[in-house]
């Protein structure tokens, strides 16, 4: 059985950014935050300032994984009217400005509901890149598995520190684009530590056959980032990129986009 | 076979039922509905829970330490009652409650609660969470939490905790945190978010005591496990006293385990009828209700695939019922699944239905239900209407009315002016 063997945009900018010394940083935004057209600016604004994969978070009215920062952002977009079809719009008018390749992370209901080709359908057209899916595991992906599969997407799974060999092997079979390890048992939301699990994890990931594994939940600053990437192949920020939008608008979530991209350039430089 | 012992120390009805059965459905799917639909961070502990329930459920000393809780502690075998007064004012029908608000805490929950914390003890886990509606679950798990020496953290919606101010208290004083969930529409759903939150950070030292069929499996067929005790008893009972099975039997559904509890012994005989009833709320032509099976379509919501109230983009809709137990817009798996082979029947209540309902049959037998079984005494007066003098009704009494007092008394106006602080 051969199958076509799909080129992820994604794959090869955090292979490119590996290749060059560093590793990738890959930043969240909500779209509708504050308004929908803001929120297109500042992931534009992010991916000019050194992000180098844009995940853009579709708001949900019940995001278990997510903590305050986030949950308070999107609560606020659904409040001022936040559809499905914005994040088709959102993708479209970000990958007209910029080359960074832009993921959808959603929870599953929204994409049952809008149908699972047609969501697949609907973010190829608009230059999405793929889908991060945190509740949505392989065991139950069929449905997405097919989809993205025929549209060419990436699928980015979860895999966390309490997650079996077998299922990490799971996790890196089924994923394109890259694994998101989750760097602690919890939920979004700043850190002053990364948990050493997170090392252990994505040495376990690399076991597993990973060549893409980027580091997610509690990462906040240039220093946490540049240590992640000691290991990993990518870091992810999310909880205070929207803390920076929620509290100094377009400019400042810019301006701790390039801090933090200045972090991932160079992790020699650790200290 | 004796009554008033349940088949658990024998064999799991599920080992000796052939497949075809209704009745040996286990998960993780029932037809199209259940599943697991959560993160990564919880599949280990969903594992490590089900193969533990598998193992308990196949040791006959977990079944007797649970049947010896279930008589010595919360009473059961749980009474029946023929209420011929409250039976004249739905047709005449025979109609026989099945008498779970006469368990240690007031409801059905308790069943649930017991076999769940064994599970956690067991596992060796040390605190146990969950989150609580109209706060029976929350008070059944505090209970256990004392009686076991373990460490309690129940997740309540404000809105719940001041409807509900009662049954805070008695967490509190059985030792248990309450903590008051401020996010989405403040009710069970944001408690359950929360309580799952949770689960995922400290996974490892706490068990989720889950409180109804719904949820990643295995809770929906492991909750029904524990809860089926209502129907095997209920059954040989009902068969003692009028010497044979009912023509229906009924229950209210909010994520509806009391529901599953009894119909579940009555699966597999077809000539028994099965009706669950849902808040209507305000009335079903507005949005202003919990009927999930009359108004919902499917979509995943907290873990399984189910029925559910959303709207067109897959957002969970906010339910409403005067009733804080039912006040949910999921239900569980298997009562999706009931309902799309047409098994069970689930038919919409009104507040104002159930709470007629509520005083005739406080006024007519003497027994104060809560206003969530309420909605199947109401379903249940129209149901024998329907049927004739001739039925027989089984209508499980999943739980007493103590704690919606403060309700009652402002809907009823029972309060003297000066005396609103209940």
């Amino acid at each position: 059985m051969s199958t076509t063997p799909v080129t992820s945009p994604v794959e090869a900018t955090i292979a490119a950014r590996r290749a060059a010394g560093g590793g990738a940083l890959v930043g969240y935004l909500p779209v509708g935050f504050p308004t929908l057209s803001e929120s297109i600016d500042a992931a534009v604004a992010i991916a000019q300032n050194g992000v180098d994969v844009l995940e853009l978070g579709l708001p949900y009215s019940d995001p278990v994984m997510d903590g305050p920062v986030i949950q308070a952002a999107t609560q606020q977009a659904l409040a001022n009217g936040f559809r499905l079809r914005h994040g088709f719009e959102a993708v479209a008018a970000i990958t007209a400005q910029v080359d960074t390749p832009v993921l959808i992370m959603t929870y599953w209901n929204p994409v049952l509901q809008y149908g699972v080709d047609r969501f697949a359908d609907d973010l190829a057209a608009a230059g999405g890149a793929g889908l991060i899916t945190p509740d949505l595991i392989p065991d139950d992906a069929d449905a997405w598995l097919a989809a993205s599969e025929r549209a060419g997407l990436d699928r980015v799974f979860l895999a966390a520190p309490s997650s079996s060999d077998e299922r990490l092997v799971q996790a890196v079979t089924q994923s394109r684009g890259f694994v998101y390890a989750v760097s602690t048992m919890g939920i979004t939301g700043a850190r002053s530590d990364v948990d050493s699990a997170a090392r252990v994890l994505v040495t376990r990931l690399r076991e597993a056959g990973s060549t893409s594994a980027c580091v997610g939940l509690g990462i906040s600053t240039p220093a946490q980032v540049r240590e992640v990437l000691q290991y990993a192949d990518g870091a992810i920020v999310g909880s205070a990129l929207v803390k920076a939008l929620a509290d100094g608008g377009v400019a400042a979530v810019a301006t701790l986009a390039a801090e933090l991209a200045a972090g991932a350039r160079d992790i020699r430089a650790a200290g | 076979m004796s009554t008033g012992t349940h088949p658990h120390a024998d064999s799991p009805v599920s080992d000796a039922l052939h497949a075809d059965s209704l009745r040996a459905q286990s998960g993780p799917y029932f037809g199209d509905f259940g599943g697991r639909f959560v993160p990564e961070s919880l599949v280990a502990a969903l594992d490590e829970l089900s193969a533990e329930y598998a193992l308990a459920k196949a040791d006959p000393a977990f079944a007797a330490e649970l049947t010896e809780l279930h008589r010595s502690y919360s009473g059961r075998p749980s009474l029946i009652t023929e209420v011929p007064r409250f039976a004249a004012h739905g047709g005449g029908a025979r109609i026989i409650l099945k008498r779970e608000d006469l368990n240690h805490t007031g409801s059905h929950k308790i069943n649930n609660v017991l076999g769940q914390v064994l599970l956690t003890k067991r596992i060796g886990k040390k605190r146990v969470i969950a989150e609580t509606g109209a706060g029976q679950h929350g008070v059944a798990t505090a209970t256990a939490a004392a009686l076991f020496g373990l460490d309690c953290v129940i997740y309540m919606g404000e809105v719940d905790t001041e409807r509900q101010a009662l049954n805070v208290a008695r967490m509190r004083l059985l030792g248990a945190e309450v903590i008051s969930v401020t996010t989405g529409s403040r009710t069970l759903k944001d408690a359950i978010n929360d309580a799952m939150r949770d689960w995922v950070t400290n996974v490892e030292t706490t068990n989720y005591v889950f409180g109804t069929v719904a949820g990643p499996h295995p809770f929906p067929a492991m909750v029904r496990d524990f809860q089926k005790i209502i129907g095997e008893e209920a059954r040989q009972q009902v068969l003692d006293l009028t010497g044979r099975l009912p023509d229906a039997v009924t229950a209210c559904v909010g994520g509806g385990s009391n529901a599953m509890g009894i119909f579940h012994a009555f699966l597999d005989d077809p000539e028994v009828a099965l009706y669950g009833y849902e808040a209507g709320g305000e009335g079903i032509t507005g949005l202003r209700h919990a009927a999930t099976l009359t108004k919902g379509r499917p979509g995943v919501l907290h873990g399984a695939r189910s029925m559910m109230l959303q709207d067109e983009d897959g957002q969970t809709v906010e339910s409403h019922s005067i009733s804080a137990g039912l006040d949910y817009p999921g239900v569980g798996p298997e009562h999706a699944w009931l309902a799309s082979i047409g098994r069970a029947t689930y038919l919409p209540v009104t507040d104002a239905e159930a709470m007629d309902a509520l005083r005739l049959l406080s006024r007519t037998e003497g027994i104060i239900p809560a206003i969530e079984s309420a909605h199947a005494l109401a379903g249940t007066l129209e149901l024998g209407k329907q049927l004739g003098p001739d039925a027989v009704i089984l209508v499980n009494l999943s739980g007493r009315g103590d704690k919606d007092m403060e309700t009652a008394g402002r809907y009823f106006d029972l309060l003297d002016a000066g005396a609103e602080q209940l």
